[in-house]
């Protein structure tokens, strides 16, 4: 479906059931191939979100005897960056700046078939069906997204002057979930924006100055070791981030590197 | 970290890239500006004079490798990233992502550069290596380059293939060169905003003086 804010249909809000066809991916295991299942699903709600329609979907299964789809899902209030799900040609399906649990069934009329793929990254293993190994980012700040001091009691807020503009570009910067939606967007799987978030959440900080130049080398030399793409500034990421994390950010990333590059005496 | 660890890394690259790619973008207008010299209506006399300066002259010469070395360095790293880029996914998408998030040629860099590429090995088959070959590749006589336009341009399937070849450059252009800064850091938005624009009107005056050079020549218009 065609993202489209003025698409009254997209966004109308009384209430109204559908009958669906969900084509969902499956696969049980991270060796097997896998492959498209189409499911009727009938019957739904215009007020469910889209995951409580894949729980709908999954008592049905259940109760006939199947296997239900795995998926990650974890707060359901839009702030985990555990769900994911790629929906309709988009990650987190048709509305901008949204997650797939706050995603709600009013974004489809009654008779559409859902087209429900994984992340696609060969950083992103497929584990069961539309469950992915997210784990990579979770390396990506081991090898460097944080502050090496004992911060000890909270202080006192304005006891270290920091500039407006800088502390809510950083604030912007941390807003990033680490959902992967950046990644399952990019045409090159690359985990840019999401790397370009972490690194300028800290780089825009007073806090983060002493380990500057070393966090956005060793950051840049795992996400590569993890085997995502390079960024060729598309503004595919930013567009479909639920966060709207801005590609500024991937700019500044490059400042970053460029300077440790040519400064860092190691 | 050494050099070679800084520049060959994923960012690295892109570094190479934004380099090369702006180095590239000089050498655009300095080409316009020169070939532009066609206009003059003179039957070629400013051409050729701008011409042989370039040809005959050491110091262009001699800028003229550095130039092939940022071309091919440009070509070369594009076309890995390209294709390094292109196995990241692993399976393909059932239904694509297509528009709704970025423009079509800032997708297909690669796509857009290998047609310039294919386009620059014709047009320097046509004018570069004749030129060279006649001057031995050192600085001796030059050919009438005027005259060798006015004849190359006289085929319409040559003068369709070089502004399809020119379109490519624009389309090329468009995103590349607002990316080029990107890459190099520029991420004062202020500033990305300018050069976006910038980047848009340099794509399309690039693109509109050369595909009209061999229109010129083929509709007539110059003596």
């Amino acid at each position: 479906m065609k993202f489209d804010l003025n698409n009254d249909k997209l966004y109308r809000m009384e209430h109204y059931n559908m009958n669906l066809t969900v084509k969902v991916w499956r696969q049980k295991n991270s060796k097997d191939k896998g492959g498209f299942v189409s499911y009727p699903v009938n019957n739904i709600s215009s007020e469910m979100s889209f995951l409580e329609m894949i729980d709908v979907l999954n008592e049905k299964l259940i109760v006939e005897g199947g296997e239900p789809i795995a998926f990650d899902h974890d707060c359901r209030e839009g702030i985990c960056g555990n769900c994911s799900l790629y929906i309709n040609g988009k990650p987190h399906g048709p509305w901008k700046a949204n997650t797939t649990c706050q995603l709600h069934m009013r974004a489809f009329k009654d008779g559409d078939t859902i087209v429900v793929e994984p992340w696609r990254a060969g950083a992103f293993p497929v584990i069961k069906d539309l469950m992915v190994d997210r784990s990579a980012f979770d390396r990506i700040i081991q090898a460097g997204g944080y502050i090496s001091v004992n911060t000890g009691n909270a202080v006192d807020g304005n006891s270290l002057p920091i500039n407006k503009d800088l502390a809510d570009a950083s604030f912007a910067a941390a807003m990033c979930i680490g959902c992967g939606a950046c990644v399952a967007a990019c045409k090159n799987s690359s985990a840019m924006l999401f790397l370009s978030a972490k690194v300028s959440h800290l780089a825009l900080l007073p806090q983060g100055e002493p380990e500057r130049k070393s966090r956005v080398m060793n950051m840049v030399a795992q996400m590569d070791k993890e085997g995502f793409g390079a960024c060729t500034n598309t503004g595919a990421c930013e567009a479909t981030c639920p966060k709207e994390i801005s590609i500024t950010n991937i700019a500044r990333l490059n400042k970053e590197y460029l300077f440790a590059g040519l400064t860092s005496d190691k | 970290m050494t050099w070679k660890q800084v520049f060959t890394s994923s960012v690295g690259k892109k570094l190479v890239m934004g380099f090369t790619g702006i180095f590239l973008i000089l050498f655009l207008v300095i080409h316009v500006s020169l070939n532009a010299c066609i206009w003059a209506n003179d039957g070629g006399k400013m051409f050729n004079a701008g011409a042989h300066f370039m040809g005959a002259n050491v110091v262009p010469r001699i800028l003229e490798i550095g130039l092939f070395a940022g071309l091919i360095l440009h070509i070369i790293q594009g076309l890995m990233l390209e294709l390094s880029n292109r196995s990241k996914r692993g399976i393909a998408y059932a239904s694509d992502y297509g528009n709704r998030g970025s423009k079509w040629y800032s997708r297909s860099m690669g796509i857009l550069g290998t047609l310039i590429l294919l386009f620059l090995i014709l047009h320097m088959s046509d004018f570069w290596f004749p030129n060279r070959a006649h001057q031995n590749f050192v600085l001796g006589e030059e050919i009438d380059l005027y005259a060798k336009m006015k004849e190359t341009f006289s085929v319409l399937w040559v003068v369709i293939v070089y502004v399809l070849g020119c379109l490519s450059l624009g389309y090329h252009l468009a995103h590349g060169f607002q990316s080029a800064f990107r890459t190099l850091g520029v991420h004062n938005k202020r500033y990305n905003q300018m050069l976006t624009s910038i980047g848009y009107g340099f794509s399309v005056i690039i693109t509109l003086a050369f595909a009209m050079m061999p229109l010129s020549f083929y509709l007539g218009w110059l003596n």
